[in-house]
């Protein structure tokens, strides 16, 4: 493979002398986008309706995949209206499998989750991007394992109980996991976990909160009464996050829990201003209400590429790495890290990254 | 909101002539604009507020075609960048058999059309950003790259920047004449200019050539108003760009032929002549026929948007034609509607440029347009008659 692999890369060099200022991957992107490496695609050949408002998508790869470690997240691109919307969603399917598995509930008024929940049909061609996240069990796996879920967080930690199903099994004889939904009916992967509890020795705690109530801390401790003792991974809302890492911090080992929260970026909800950092050249200026991120950077001395300072050239644009930024001139609001922004006619929501 | 100009509110015939305004500039004299305005503009009879009637209904029409983007626009650009790549594929296919006479034909008709195309409909508007709210990372203007001798980033400086933002300023807006040309009487006349038809000839067939020396900019370099180092930085990442595209053309695929070698080159060659002549007048078209005005520097100082839209529709002419002419003119058939909205998408110039006829005549403004042979014409009437010195403008 060695010498073969070697070959190939000598060859896709010399093809791109012949299809510069292009890539050979561009042209092949062209002719089919599943057979481009630099901007991998997959098609969607299943759907699973989990409840109601949740669908798992079985996505078969294009070329170039990188194999996901369990509770990892990939990159869904879904184009809407001719816009390309990205979301990350934690693959529900074990490394090995031919077919990644994404699992995706609908959020209320989320256009890019009902859409892919609801109304992508089978054929579909999305883009992935690569796996990504912390959130995943050491090797070797330990003994005692707590995994605490609400809602679609269980679908980092159905990666993790699949792929340990299937290869460790004997690590699941006395681990818990309680998970917690509104009732029996909203419970995604209900009836395969109950039947993983049976066939494995998996504790599985159901708590329908529609009848009992949020889980507070408390009543983890009732439920597991070892519940320190364990190395605990946990998914959910941001408010059962945090009630229970603060009960890690105050009487546990905050050492022994592992958190993931699929949370947005905060963002101030308005051209409120804030601190825009440039990450090239390591500036910081305070970008006030209303002014234009250029501005600001210039009044700290940043030298930004600019040029018609009026929005049309485009030749101040930076990607955005973090927070959010108001289009002053539209007000829309740009969010999504990767977003290009144009610096002389954006002003900042919140602090604020670029990629200049 | 202050306007430094002297801006007249009566009819034209009552305008008196401006004084002449001395600008201090950086830039050499071939395109610094050292000698006043000669004629009245065409725009001397709006109002303050008229302007600003105008700048709404113009935005107005931005902002519907930009909040109305959506999947019809993104096939649209999909298909002609598929087209094009198809057709450059097919047409160097065909090229391999380059001995074959018809081979031959077909093959550098194909590519000259893709090359065409490249260029115009889908790089310099790509370019512009006129696709970035597709979010696209592949059809991107921070990431394009284009069949052309210019880097993409050295155009988008000295087109989408200097050449869209001070669109026919003289001394700001190097496009006017491209640093080799007087194309206005206002320009001081020097005897090199006597023989501005044949350099105008020579460029046409080298246009992409022409364009990439002239983004470095040599003349200010001349005059001591840019460093040295920096040109040969400029200098060298052109060379990158360049060895490859000259090795592609005429090396490589010249070699794929064999026996065809030759052939194979000649081929290319004329299809890159091909694109250096149309891209050519199709953009000298743009700004230099009779009717279109240039400014002076000073007008820049606290422009409004009415101002500046109104100088980029006198500053620009229409090509007529059909749909296909258009798509390979790059839409720059729609000049005016291009420069007042330079990052809208040029498949919708067409359909609003009736509304902006409309709004052209509702105030009293000129909207240049006419078939491309009589345009071209037109233009190398001005490039004959400027060649020699004076020719004011003729006054209706």
């Amino acid at each position: 493979m060695g010498v073969l692999g070697a070959i190939g890369r000598q060859a896709y060099t010399a093809a791109g002398w012949l299809t510069q200022p292009l890539l050979p991957d561009d042209l092949l992107g062209t002719l089919n986008p599943m057979w481009s490496a630099s901007e991998p695609h997959a098609r969607v050949v299943g759907l699973r309706r989990e409840t109601a408002d949740t669908t798992t998508l079985l996505l078969k790869p294009g070329r170039a995949r990188t194999r996901h470690v369990p509770g990892q997240f990939v990159g869904v691109g879904v184009r809407l209206d001719g816009v390309w919307h990205w979301r990350t969603y934690s693959a529900t399917s074990r490394p090995a499998d031919d077919l990644l598995a994404v699992t995706v509930t609908a959020i209320p008024g989320g256009a890019v989750s009902g859409e892919l929940a609801h109304r992508t049909p089978v054929g579909t061609v999305l883009r992935l991007g690569p796996p990504a996240g912390e959130f995943v069990l050491p090797q070797p796996v330990p003994e005692k394992l707590l995994f605490v879920t609400a809602g679609s967080g269980i679908t980092p930690v159905m990666g993790m109980l699949r792929e340990l199903a299937a290869t460790r099994p004997d690590a699941l004889d006395g681990a818990v996991l309680v998970h917690c939904d509104r009732t029996p009916r909203d419970v995604v992967f209900g009836l395969e976990l109950r039947a993983l509890a049976a066939s494995t020795g998996l504790r599985l705690v159901e708590r329908h909160t529609a009848l009992e109530g949020r889980l507070s801390p408390d009543a983890l401790g009732d439920c597991v009464p070892d519940w320190a003792a364990r190395q605990a991974w946990i998914c959910g809302p941001a408010g059962m996050l945090d009630d229970l890492t603060a009960h890690w911090e105050r009487s546990g080992d905050p050492d022994a829990l592992h958190v993931e929260r699929f949370v947005p970026p905060a963002f101030a909800g308005d051209s409120a201003g804030g601190t825009v950092s440039f990450t090239t050249s390591g500036i910081a200026a305070e970008a006030g209400p209303g002014t234009p991120l250029m501005v600001a950077g210039e009044a700290a001395g940043a030298v930004l590429p600019n040029g018609c300072r009026m929005g049309i050239c485009h030749t101040c644009v930076g990607r955005l790495r973090s927070g959010a930024v108001r289009d002053l001139n539209t007000g829309e609001l740009y969010d999504t890290p990767g977003d290009t922004v144009r610096t002389c006619v954006s002003g900042a929501a919140g602090d604020v990254e670029i990629e200049l | 909101m202050t306007i430094a100009i002297d801006r007249p509110t009566t009819r034209v015939n009552s305008v008196k002539k401006a004084e002449p305004v001395v600008v201090e500039n950086p830039l050499p004299s071939r395109i610094a604009g050292t000698v006043p305005t000669m004629a009245p503009s065409a725009a001397a009879h709006l109002t303050p507020e008229q302007l600003d009637a105008l700048a709404a209904e113009l935005d107005a029409i931005r902002d519907e075609v930009l909040g109305g983007l959506g999947e019809s626009d993104a096939r649209y650009i999909h298909n002609v960048i598929k087209l094009q790549r198809s057709l450059e594929i097919a047409g160097r296919g065909a090229l391999i058999f380059s001995l074959n006479p018809a081979a031959w034909v077909a093959g550098t008709a194909a590519l000259s059309v893709a090359k065409i195309l490249d260029n115009m409909e889908i790089g310099h508007n790509v370019l512009h950003g006129q696709w970035d709210w597709m979010k696209d990372p592949k059809i991107h203007s921070t990431t394009w790259e284009w069949d052309h001798a210019s880097t993409s980033k050295a155009w988008q400086k000295s087109h989408n920047y200097e050449h869209h933002t001070f669109t026919n300023v003289r001394g700001k807006d190097r496009d006017l004449g491209y640093a080799v040309m007087r194309v206005t009487p206002e320009q001081p006349w020097k005897p090199i200019d006597l023989i501005q038809p044949l350099t105008n000839f020579g460029l046409s067939l080298v246009f992409e050539w022409g364009i990439a020396i002239y983004d470095i900019e040599l003349e200010k370099v001349q005059e001591g108003t840019k460093p040295w180092s920096q040109a040969k930085q400029e200098l060298k990442a052109l060379w990158r760009k360049t060895r490859r595209q000259l090795a592609k053309d005429y090396v490589l695929f010249p070699l794929l032929s064999g026996p065809g070698f030759v052939q194979t080159a000649a081929a290319n060659l004329t299809a890159n002549t091909v694109r250096n002549i149309w891209s050519h007048a199709v953009i000298f078209c743009g700004h230099f026929p009779d009717g279109t005005e240039t400014f002076e520097e000073s007008r820049l100082e606290n422009e409004t948007q009415g101002e500046w839209y109104v100088r980029q529709m006198l500053g620009s002419a229409n090509l007529t034609g059909s749909p296909t002419f258009h798509l390979m003119t790059g839409n720059l058939s729609h000049q005016i509607e291009h420069h007042l909205f330079p990052d809208v998408p040029s498949n919708h110039y067409a359909k609003i440029a009736p509304r902006v006829r409309e709004i052209c005549d509702r105030y009293g403004l000129p909207y240049t347009a006419g078939p491309l042979p009589k345009q071209y014409f037109k233009v190398l009437r001005k490039i004959f008659r400027y060649a020699f010195p004076g020719g004011a403008p003729k006054t209706a």
